[in-house]
């Protein structure tokens, strides 16, 4: 569903180039739970927004849904669907409600079809109490599961999260953990998960990737990540690990 | 695109008249802003009866005309112009991640019906103009063309605006002078003007073909910088030009930021 | 930062300098009240840090420079157009009616003519101006002395260049007696002042308001129209046109322009500009006590 081939983005910084992300290659099959870890600055926003078409990568060849997102990027985002959890999707000053519906508009979802999605998705993210309060108002908790909604009203084959728990309460996380257990469970939808909450890699991804300096630095799946350090480490101490070692 | 365009603006629309008082005041206050410019005419009419050649009534017809297709521009696509500021917070992603291009949404952003009494105002004062010089049909059917062709030019100018926007991140209000500065330009006779600057408003940016060249059949009166005849029917090509030199280079300030993600 | 504090600070402060408390040593320097001493370093402070603050966004000051510069040289052909209708009109020649359009462009940054400049109102919206008034100092002195700092920035960055192009492209006048120049730099000063104190009212009031864009508009249609950015007051026909000349926004950009022209009575125009400047500050340490009131005891 995922296709990297080589992929590198740099940038031009005053003169010197920045090698954000450089020869990065992996596979992310359909229906897989992807967390995809690094320390701040690493290349996973980057590589976010090549799987969105947002950025074109400057070396290699990216595939999402078996297009290039930098050149159909709008055909794409009718089988993506995206969450930035720093910054809503969402319309700050209209009503949720109205923000849903003009989503329908925008990716022409038939009338029938979107009524049976944003009640069910209304029912298992209990969004019915705001449904019609402005975006500005909600709490972040409140907001982040609009913008799941709102990322899932279309019916994406895959989900790209970037940072979705951040910020919020132990309440809040764990109903978005269940929630996006239950989308790639249920629908079989593809995630691919940033986050520095490795609660929610526990509890989430059967696969985790590692980059650190916008190279590939792990790849497997959580319990291989385990294997990489002494027994009886935490995922804490096996990430800093891996963080710092890497650094190195 | 039309559908997706005129449903943004109609959810804005309603989301701000939920709140009734501020949209009046706002529609009032709009009002009040563009009949500034008209009260400055006025002013210097009560100082003087012509201005470099035209009479009052001629200079309220240039400048209704003009007015009209920019106050038109300034409703339906100037949050184009808000590129910068959508860079900066980093929301500009929010429109890319969508199945429709990104033009259309940020032209409708925070669409504010509310500038529709800029228009009205406009409106009338050509409404007057038109009466008061008493035109007839033999030459006022050319105001609906300029008025169209004002539309294509302005629009063509903000999408450029918005284009540039990309580069001057820092320094958004640089393209004011091609926006509102256009819109400054047209409300004056271009007798004003000297002949350099309006050789350049011709023949590099097509800002003479809002309503000098045109307004200038209407009025039946001759170029006084000796332009041809054939020139005041140019507008349309003109306008079509500016149009595709925009759409390039708003696609290149598009592939601009999708390769530097600043 | 104290007077008479030891260490290099009494070396520094031992160069000539117009600050009251420099010259340790000196009978003013123990004449002085602690309260002074401690004072008016602050604010002197508050302006170099408001000038400061703006030279870090030096390409949009000129960016601005660069849009009114070419809104200048538009308006300035308009003007030129009248003029040549009516030579002589208002007291002015065509010289003195291009050189009006360019200070009157210059005005725009350091008077902040379109609105805005303040942050007061974001700092209402977030809840964060609470925080401002429990600081043992005067909002309103705090904010004047940011402002000033602002305003000198921006003339500097954003006014000089559009006069530079007008005096290259059509010739403008400049004073040339020192007293012209005196006056002209006084009148600019209350001018920057007044127009602080228009635009603090303007900004608190959203303390009380649910929807600020109406108020926010309504000062630039005000300080736009009324100040003579567009055209001279002098060209208001009638009773309509004394009237704008003795409103406050004539002290922000009418008043200062023709001292600049030395076209006014220099006292009379200082002693109107003066006035407002007192009257306007007064109304805002009115306001700042209303609002303090209705966040302090109130609770926002």
């Amino acid at each position: 569903m995922i296709e990297l081939d080589r992929a590198g983005r740099s940038f031009k910084v005053k003169r010197s180039v920045v090698h954000a992300v450089q020869n990065l290659s992996f596979t992310v099959s359909a229906g897989e739970f992807v967390g995809y870890l690094g320390p701040n600055g690493a290349g996973k926003s980057t590589t976010i927004k090549m799987l969105c078409g947002i950025l074109t990568p400057t070396s290699g060849t990216v595939r999402v849904a078996g297009l290039d997102p930098s050149r159909r990027r709008t055909t794409l985002a009718r089988r993506i669907g995206v969450v930035f959890g720093q910054r809503t999707t969402l319309w700050w000053d209209l009503p949720l409600r109205d923000s849903f519906e003009l989503i329908r508009h925008l990716y022409r979802i038939d009338r029938a079809a979107f009524a049976a999605r944003l009640d069910e998705l209304t029912g298992t993210l209990d969004l019915g109490a705001f449904l019609r309060t402005p975006v500005r108002q909600l709490s972040l908790g409140q907001r982040m599961r609009g913008d799941l909604a709102a990322a899932l009203l279309h019916a994406p084959d895959v989900l790209v999260l970037d940072e979705p728990t951040i910020g919020l309460d132990v309440v809040s996380k764990a109903s978005i953990r269940d929630f996006l257990l239950r989308v790639n469970a249920e629908r079989g939808t593809t995630v691919l998960l940033t986050t520095h909450d490795l609660g929610d890699i526990e509890r989430l991804c059967r696969r985790v990737m590692l980059i650190d300096h916008g190279r590939l630095a792990f790849d497997g799946t959580l319990d291989d990540l385990m294997a990489t350090a002494p027994e009886q480490s935490s995922i804490e101490e096996v990430v800093t690990r891996l963080y710092t070692g890497s650094a190195s | 695109m039309a559908r997706t365009y005129f449903l943004l603006l109609w959810t804005w629309t309603r989301a701000a008249a939920a709140y009734p008082v501020s949209f009046a005041m706002m529609t009032v206050l709009g009002f009040a802003i563009a009949a500034i410019d008209v009260a400055v005419i006025l002013i210097i009419f009560a100082n003087t009866t012509t201005l470099a050649g035209f009479s009052r009534e001629e200079v309220l017809f240039l400048y209704g005309a003009a007015n009209l297709a920019f106050t038109i521009c300034d409703t339906f696509v100037s949050n184009l112009d808000r590129v910068s500021t959508h860079i900066k917070a980093g929301t500009l992603d929010t429109f890319l991640i969508r199945p429709v291009g990104a033009w259309i949404q940020l032209a409708a952003d925070r669409f504010m019906a509310t500038r529709i009494g800029r228009i009205l105002q406009a409106g009338l004062v050509l409404g007057y103009a038109v009466s008061a010089l008493g035109i007839g049909w033999e030459r006022a059917w050319m105001i609906p063309v300029m008025v169209l062709t004002g539309i294509v030019i302005f629009a063509s100018l903000w999408t450029i605006a918005g284009a540039l926007q990309f580069l001057l991140t820092d320094a958004p209000e640089v393209v004011n002078t091609l926006t509102y500065g256009g819109s400054q330009l047209t409300q004056y006779p271009f007798s004003v003007y000297t002949r350099d600057l309006v050789k350049g408003v011709t023949y590099v940016l097509p800002l003479a073909f809002v309503n000098w060249q045109p307004g200038l059949y209407v009025l039946d009166r001759a170029d006084p910088f000796g332009t041809p005849g054939f020139m005041r029917f140019l507008g349309p090509a003109a306008a079509l030009v500016l149009a595709l030199s925009a759409a390039l280079v708003w696609r290149q300030g598009l592939r601009h930021y999708r390769s530097t993600g600043s | 930062m104290r007077c008479g504090a030891p260490g290099p600070r009494r070396i520094i402060a031992s160069f000539p300098s117009a600050d009251p408390c420099a010259g340790p040593g000196t009978v003013r320097d123990r004449a002085l009240t602690p309260w002074r001493c401690k004072t008016f370093p602050l604010y002197a402070r508050l302006v170099r840090y408001g000038f400061r603050k703006h030279a870090t966004y030096v390409r949009g000051a000129l960016a601005g420079a660069f849009t009114n510069s070419v809104f200048g040289i538009l308006r300035a052909y308009t003007l030129i157009a009248v003029w040549q209708a009516r030579p002589g009109l208002a007291g002015y020649d065509i010289t003195d009616a291009i050189t009006f359009c360019f200070v009157t462009q210059a005005f725009i940054g350091p008077m902040q003519l379109f609105g805005g400049g303040l942050t007061i109102p974001e700092r209402i919206r977030s809840g964060d101006i609470a925080l401002d008034l429990v600081r043992p100092a005067s909002l309103q002195l705090w904010t004047l002395a940011e402002d000033v700092g602002r305003a000198a920035y921006l003339f500097l960055v954003r006014g000089i260049p559009p006069m530079l192009l007008g005096a290259l492209l059509f010739g403008i006048s400049v004073p040339t007696r020192p007293g012209q120049w005196a006056a002209f730099l006084t009148g600019f000063a209350l001018a920057v002042i007044v127009s602080f104190g228009w635009r603090y009212l303007v900004a608190l009031s959203v303390c009380w308001l649910l929807d600020d864009r109406g108020v926010t508009v309504l000062s630039m249609v005000l300080s736009t129209f009324f100040s003579g950015m567009m055209v001279p007051l002098h060209l208001f026909p009638g009773w309509f046109g004394d009237l704008v000349m003795v409103l406050p926004w004539a002290a922000m950009v009418q008043l200062p322009t023709d001292l600049y022209l030395g076209t006014a009575a220099v006292a009379d125009t200082l002693a109107v500009q003066a006035l407002w400047a007192a009257v306007l500050l007064g109304l805002g340490a009115l306001g700042t006590r209303a609002i303090r009131h209705k966040v302090v005891i109130q609770g926002g």
